[in-house]
């Protein structure tokens, strides 16, 4: 997804790591097999980047730059929510909609670019004021609900389904923002996509509410979520 | 057998299956599992350490061993174990977290790829890093 930027920007101090939340490393393989990208993506079974950047779904991104400064903190990498007003029957969402969702893309990756080329002049890094004040940490219960998903994860590869099971449902009841938890603990569909009536339903029950969280970038749509 | 798990799995410990607030480990393992180790001022990692309670250091320490479980109640820091007590997981406070954050230092990370390879955040110092997740399901 991102190879384009990194091949026109890996000879300017510039890097991208992907990193698969993939509990099994199996179900993520295929997928980096057949995009081949050149630059690293790692595989992070435990969903450790969640717990240390504070991130609730996937894709998220943080921009670190040459001094390991964060200067734009855990956001929404650019998705826009369009899915949520997918027609089942034509399986396709309505032109306006598609165009946000390229919309909001082209304007996140062109962000990226502007940035690999121009480093802390450019608009879209932000002060280490603003990145603070763009900072989402996480509270006790976040904190204990990552544990408690580890503890979980581990034990359901291990045959402990009921133990698993319940550990896994305080996780997301604990960190209920978290699609990330919600999603790995899913029962997984044949497509190996945790998008079954439950996650719908999960969805629809946002309201008004963002499923990806509008980027806090000029030009990026601000659009309400869309209805089905 | 008793293990705790590691950002990247399960590591095996020689303790027996821990009660609640109860993990018996040796110093090293103590350690190599927390990154926390025992001084004459207590528990420390880097700078920072708890005192061994004096009133009921036994609870804590005994011997050569660290109640590992109990310090980190103690420490008010998230943990988590199996029933059976024989899988530890033991997390960092939200107030920890969210202070490292604030300094806006990029919390380091080691991760694999599909081969194994180990690649730390750090080994990219100097360069502008794009970190970017996303997921199969």
């Amino acid at each position: 997804m991102w190879q384009a930027i990194y091949d026109d920007f890996q000879d300017k101090d510039f890097v991208v790591i992907a990193v698969a939340m993939d509990n099994d490393v199996a179900a993520a393989r295929p997928w980096i097999e057949e995009a081949g990208p050149t630059y690293p993506v790692l595989i992070d079974r435990y969903h450790q980047l969640a717990d240390l950047y504070n991130m609730v779904n996937v894709p998220q991104a943080v921009w670190i730059d040459e001094a390991g400064l964060i200067v734009r903190p855990t956001e929404n990498a650019g998705a826009f929510e369009g899915f949520r007003a997918l027609d089942f029957e034509t399986m396709t969402v309505p032109d306006n909609v598609a165009n946000t969702i390229k919309t909001s893309k082209e304007t996140y990756v062109a962000a990226i670019r502007d940035w690999a080329q121009n480093g802390a002049d450019s608009a879209h890094v932000f002060s280490p004021r603003d990145a603070q004040a763009r900072l989402q940490v996480p509270d006790s219960n976040i904190a204990l609900a990552h544990v408690l998903f580890r503890l979980g994860l581990h034990l359901r590869q291990t045959g402990n389904k009921t133990e698993s099971d319940a550990l896994l449902a305080r996780a997301s009841e604990l960190h209920p923002g978290s699609w990330s938890i919600w999603r790995q603990a899913a029962e997984t569909m044949d497509n190996g996509l945790a998008a079954g009536p439950a996650f719908w339903q999960r969805v629809n029950e946002l309201g008004e509410e963002h499923y990806y969280q509008p980027v806090d970038m000029a030009g990026m749509p601000t659009d309400k979520p869309p209805k089905p | 057998m008793t293990s705790v798990l590691m950002d990247q799995g399960p590591v095996e410990v020689t303790a027996g299956p821990g009660s609640e607030n109860e993990l018996w480990l040796s110093g090293s393992e103590t350690e190599a599992v927390s990154g926390w180790s025992l001084k004459p001022q207590g528990l420390c990692k880097g700078d920072i350490c708890m005192p061994v309670p004096a009133d009921n250091a036994e609870d804590y320490v005994k011997g050569q061993m660290i109640n590992l479980a109990a310090f980190w109640k103690r420490m008010d820091k998230p943990m988590a174990h199996s029933k059976d007590g024989s899988v530890w997981a033991f997390g960092e406070g939200a107030t920890e977290r969210a202070s490292t954050l604030e300094t806006l230092d990029a919390p380091d990370f080691s991760l694999p790829d599909l081969d194994g390879n180990l690649h730390s955040l750090s080994d990219y110092r100097g360069k502008k890093v794009f970190l970017a997740t996303w997921a199969s399901w």
